[in-house]
């Protein structure tokens, strides 16, 4: 039974801290920076929320490490996705101006 | 049948998972939820670019509002405690508290899907639509709809699933016997909380 000990952390520490994480996301969002920063910081946050769940509620901390890559794949693959739209994402916005412009262009004449 | 396929075939059955040694319906899960979590990275990818690209993306906090969603993910972060605490006492062999600790966190779920069924009314009277609303790009509806209509069929699934759980519980009167079932839904529930706590993060805050 050494494991069992292993597999009761903390859980109302682990939900202050998430309820807390909460709060700061939401102070975040009024608070006087640029969207940049603000970006960042509610993505590191969230993050910082789905590890904890990840890790703790699910027990991912406690079992082997091969099932914490199991459960990474999908967030590679999502930020890969991303890499992979991104040229076609500026692709579109340039055909947008340069339609614009050959739209504009004509009605000068 | 030939000794040859016989041995292969036992060659394959394992007894126990090096993953997983308490059960195979446990990685079996993991494996669901890795697949699962695709979905929702995809749809979020997609979502990011989108908007990324988009000129006139209507801004999330001035058109759907966050107070009441603040207080959903509240109550899935409590769901979640309630779920640990059923697996808690189901281990002390209190199958009683371990149900009770169930329907609580079925019941969170429940109130969950009727706010965001209430929200949807109000958004979509406002006039969000899945092709258009008043603010900007139409894609805002489409992706909005999309992405947290895809979650909140995800906490339908598992508030039928918990329920199921609970009459599993029900006809098996020692509590190891339900111990793997009731953790294994664990995972599926906290997998739900914690794609809401990025879905909050990036359709509503940012």
């Amino acid at each position: 039974m050494a494991t069992a000990a292993h597999k009761h952390p903390n859980y109302m520490a682990i939900f202050w801290w998430l309820a807390i994480l909460t709060v700061v996301e939401l102070a975040v969002v009024f608070m006087p920076m640029s969207k940049v920063t603000i970006g960042v910081l509610l993505c590191a946050l969230a993050l910082a929320k789905a590890a904890l769940v990840a890790a703790y509620f699910m027990h991912l901390k406690f079992e082997t490490r091969t099932l914490t890559w199991i459960a990474f794949t999908p967030l590679a693959i999502a930020i890969l996705l991303i890499f992979i739209l991104m040229p076609d994402s500026f692709a579109v916005a340039k055909k947008t101006e340069g339609g614009k412009a050959a739209a504009t262009a004509p009605a000068k004449h | 049948m030939s000794a040859a396929t016989h041995a292969s075939t036992h060659a394959v059955e394992a007894a126990e998972t090096p993953l997983t040694p308490e059960s195979w319906g446990k990685l079996g899960m993991w494996i669901f939820l890795a697949g699962d979590a695709v979905g929702f990275g995809v749809l979020l990818a997609g979502y990011g670019i989108m908007r990324a690209s988009s000129s006139d993306w209507p801004n999330p906090y001035d058109a759907l509002g966050i107070n009441l969603t603040a207080a959903m993910t509240f109550l899935l972060i409590c769901s979640s405690v309630t779920m640990v605490k059923a697996l808690e006492w189901l281990g002390k062999g209190d199958r009683h508290r371990a149900i009770n600790y169930l329907l609580y966190t079925a019941a969170g779920g429940a109130i969950f899907v009727s706010l965001q069924a209430y929200e949807w009314t109000h958004l979509i009277h406002r006039g969000l639509l899945i092709n258009g609303n008043p603010w900007g790009a139409s894609l805002f509806g489409t992706t909005f709809f999309l992405v947290t209509g895809f979650h909140g069929l995800h906490v339908t699934g598992g508030v039928i699933y918990l329920l199921a759980i609970v009459r599993w519980i029900l006809n098996r009167p020692d509590p190891a016997a339900s111990y793997n079932a009731v953790e294994i839904v664990g995972l599926y529930w906290h997998f739900v909380d914690l794609v809401w706590i990025m879905v909050f993060t990036f359709l509503y805050l940012l």
